[in-house]
């Protein structure tokens, strides 16, 4: 049941993970969502934040390119042919930055996986809080003992 | 040493190992005189092929480190243009290199200012970085050898060039 879940759900993140950019290539392309998604380079903050005069350098490239009718992709990648791949707010889904988002879902799945099997081994050994069988009672001279203290003290 | 021991080593060690090689790709102290300049080829401002400091070895090269988005570059633009036209040629030569800039502004700031000399393009930085420079624009004079002999952090104007970089091109044409 439980490995069921477990491979569902990491189908599940890797589908959405390889999907998400398909679909963010079908936007109609807009200066407020692209600098958004790409930095200024020089200031090192998101193009959205940036004033510098090389970010309004930047952001008249871009309305030159959306003027000439071309997609969010295409004016990104426009972007990472003029300043490297470091333009983009995240890195590229594809080659090895794609083990950028890969690689953390595959490691909480192997955390979720490592943590049940620790609980379930935890549980089958008989671990808890308290073990409720009883322990061995007092000795016959201990219990000698406690009856003449008891007697003595007239409890 | 049991089978989990030898597991947490390795986990530490893998951590320490990240650690060290984020540390030394990010400490790039830069080049000083006295050090070998940075080889990497780039690409050409204009047109599709690429060049390294390589290509110049045997030359002495004024690399400068510019962009078009830069004011105290566009002051020092027709001052390395008129040291270019009267220094310039086999033994010498200023090297522009557009560093975080647009290739068509890059372009254009060449055009505007009528510069010969020969430019490179440094889109992401990299190379600005591997030099160590901490803004733009930075010059560095650059032996024959490949040896960086000058480095001028700011812009330099006529006195500049005509003060320390000049008078080391004794055998460059006057």
């Amino acid at each position: 049941m439980s490995g069921r879940f477990f491979a569902v759900a990491a189908v599940a993140a890797l589908a959405l993970a390889l999907l998400a950019p398909a679909a963010a290539a079908e936007q109609p392309a807009s200066l407020t969502e692209i600098e958004k998604q790409v930095m200024c380079p020089v200031c090192g903050t998101l193009l959205q934040l940036a004033e510098s005069p090389q970010a309004q350098r930047e952001r008249v490239f871009i309305n030159r390119l959306i003027d000439e009718g071309k997609s969010e992709a295409q004016v990104k990648d426009a972007l990472v042919a003029e300043y490297g791949d470091e333009v983009l707010a995240l890195p590229p889904r594809s080659g090895f930055s794609l083990s950028a988002y890969v690689v953390p879902i595959v490691a909480f799945l192997i955390a979720l996986a490592a943590l049940a099997v620790g609980v379930m081994r935890w549980r089958r050994a008989g671990g808890g809080p308290d073990d409720p069988r009883p322990t061995a009672g007092p000795s016959d001279a201990d219990s000698e003992r406690l009856d003449a203290d008891l007697a003595r003290y007239d409890l | 040493m049991s089978f989990r021991s030898v597991i947490a080593v390795l986990a530490v060690l893998a951590v320490l190992g990240l650690l060290v090689v984020g540390l030394v790709s990010k400490g790039s102290s830069g080049v000083g005189p006295g050090d070998p300049v940075p080889k990497a080829p780039l690409p050409q401002l204009e047109g599709t092929g690429s060049q390294s400091l390589a290509d110049y070895r045997g030359r002495w090269v004024l690399v400068n480190i510019w962009a078009s988005w830069c004011i105290p570059c566009r002051a020092e633009a027709p001052d390395l243009e008129r040291f270019q036209r009267r220094y310039g040629g086999p033994k010498f030569t200023v090297l522009g290199i557009d560093s975080r800039d647009l290739s068509g502004d890059g372009q254009a700031f060449v055009d505007k200012y009528g510069l010969s000399y020969p430019q490179l393009r440094d889109g992401n930085g990299d190379a600005a970085h591997e030099y160590g420079t901490t803004g733009v624009p930075e010059n560095y004079l650059v032996d024959p050898s490949g040896t960086v002999r000058l480095h001028a952090p700011g812009p330099v104007g006529d006195e500049y060039l005509s003060n320390e970089v000049a008078p080391l091109l004794p055998e460059v044409k006057q």
